[in-house]
């Protein structure tokens, strides 16, 4: 089944600027493939597509079939869960849990089904025992996580993670990929961490200027250190694929 | 926002926050209503509220400390009687003149009074439930959005506003000194900008889980009892102004 259909996508800002010439992106259900670029390349511009805050200029999207239009966006911004790049930006209630909850009873969950669905999504994480303290109040890493269980609590069938190892410490950096490992759900990945891209997502598309100039599997992907060159990415220092 | 908040378990704390609404917007009106000779009016106003900080257990330490934001209007108070014409009192071998000392004494315990109920109210209501309170009371949705709006940005502010003045201080800048002021000053424009960003960003966090301009929490209707229990400092307060009128 195909979890994600982007077709022909097109986006020019109001500006005038034209982030997106048609990018081209089926991702199948189960699926987990990392969306590279360098910066300014319409990675944030796609991701912002895919739960309709911004309209295609152009061409279409679909989420387990359901087309990106006004009159579905209720429904597809439960179907595609985007986790921001900043966990500040997301957490903005006073307890984890309020926080985990928002999502969900914006969804229409009441009562006991709520309940159960935070304690499951903080459960995923492992969040479960910071339920009844403030955000505010947590670590940089564990504030990911809490940000992860935001949106996996309105169960997406596709997770949209923009950035996600950005600003954390080795260790939060590996938690928070063995989380991420153990969820089991359609995850596009958008992200310049290329040894975190290989450890998570079998497959990698490449954005530059506004299309997709390469789609395959991660390691290949890596290993051909002129077609990252001729996007401005790299491996780090001391990282060899071939 | 924990600067105004003081979490409890009282029954004052457990009253439906709509309740205290009412009761509080009600008691500033009777105070604001009694004519400002109505001196044992204001003190009974001030017994009441006194009651009302013993069941919820806020100690007058906190709350003084709460009320200085009234400072400038008290100034302007100690002001009035020295310039106001009129009629003059000997006070301390000092002529001040007596309307403009009853139209201090007006400002002063009116505003003193109107901000210790609100202090009250929002040391025993947790923000958000004051939000709520208001969904219940069937205030306007715009209202209701641009209050939770600007609960969420006061924190968001606050923090940006520290990690900018870090930045400052880690640069050698020492705003003890008034000609070192200008760098504050053009950090709040900067500030502001920042702060609308993340607030943009935040925004669309919100809107992405499928937020749509209400809360969703539900607050149950209060019964009767509640409220009558909830408005008895009101329904006092409403009496002694009824009493004051009349006399």
């Amino acid at each position: 089944m195909t979890a994600l259909h982007v077709d022909r996508l097109a986006y020019a800002y109001p500006d005038g600027r034209q982030a997106l010439f048609g990018v081209d992106l089926r991702v199948d259900a189960g699926e987990r493939v990392a969306v590279l670029g360098p910066n300014g390349a319409g990675k944030t511009t796609l991701v912002l597509h895919l739960n309709g805050v911004l309209t295609a200029g152009s061409g279409r999207i679909e989420v387990a079939g359901l087309p990106v239009e006004k009159a579905n966006l209720k429904e597809i911004r439960r179907r595609v869960g985007v986790v921001f790049q900043d966990p500040d930006d997301q957490l903005f209630m006073p307890t984890v849990r309020d926080d985990v909850a928002f999502g969900p009873a914006n969804f229409g969950l009441r009562g006991a089904e709520l309940e159960a669905r935070v304690k499951q999504a903080l459960d995923a994480v492992g969040m479960a025992e910071h339920a009844e303290r403030s955000p505010m109040h947590l670590s940089g890493g564990q504030r990911r996580r809490v940000a992860l269980a935001t949106v996996l609590a309105c169960d997406p069938e596709i997770l949209v993670l923009d950035e996600p190892s950005a600003n954390l410490e080795p260790v939060a950096r590996r938690e928070l990929a063995e989380v991420l490992l153990g969820l089991e759900r359609t995850m596009l990945m958008v992200t310049h961490d290329l040894p975190y891209a290989l450890q998570l997502c079998p497959r990698s598309v490449l954005i530059d200027d506004g299309v997709i100039v390469a789609d395959g599997p991660t390691r290949e992907l890596l290993a051909d250190a002129s077609l990252l060159a001729a996007h401005r990415l790299e491996l780090p220092f001391g990282f060899r694929l071939d | 926002m924990d600067l105004l908040h003081r979490p409890g378990d009282t029954a004052v704390h457990r009253l439906p926050p709509q309740v205290k609404i009412v009761a509080a917007v009600l008691t500033v009106l009777c105070v604001v209503a009694t004519p400002r000779t109505g001196f044992v009016a204001f003190a009974l106003y001030f017994l009441v509220l006194s009651a009302v900080w013993v069941a919820a257990r806020i100690p007058p330490g906190w709350l003084a400390a709460r009320a200085l934001i009234e400072t400038p209007f008290v100034l302007l108070a100690f002001v009035l009687p020295f310039v106001a014409s009129g009629p003059t009192v000997d006070v301390l071998g000092l002529a001040l003149s007596e309307p403009g000392l009853l139209a201090g004494w007006n400002i002063l315990v009116k505003g003193t009074l109107g901000v210790l109920v609100s202090l009250t109210l929002a040391a025993t209501t947790a923000p958000r439930d004051l939000i709520l309170g208001l969904q219940r009371l069937r205030v306007p949705a715009m209202v209701i959005t641009i209050a939770t709006l600007m609960l969420r940005y006061l924190d968001v502010i606050a923090a940006e506003a520290r990690r900018m003045r870090t930045a400052r201080i880690s640069r050698g800048h020492d705003p003890r000194f008034l000609w070192q002021l200008g760098a504050t000053a053009r950090g709040i424009g900067t500030l502001f900008v920042r702060s609308y960003e993340r607030g943009e960003r935040v925004h669309l966090a919100m809107v992405s889980r499928g937020w749509s301009g209400v809360l969703p929490e539900e607050v149950r209707p209060a019964r009767g009892a509640v409220w009558l229990a909830g408005l008895a400092p009101a329904v006092i307060a409403a009496g002694v102004l009824g009493a004051t009128l009349l006399a």
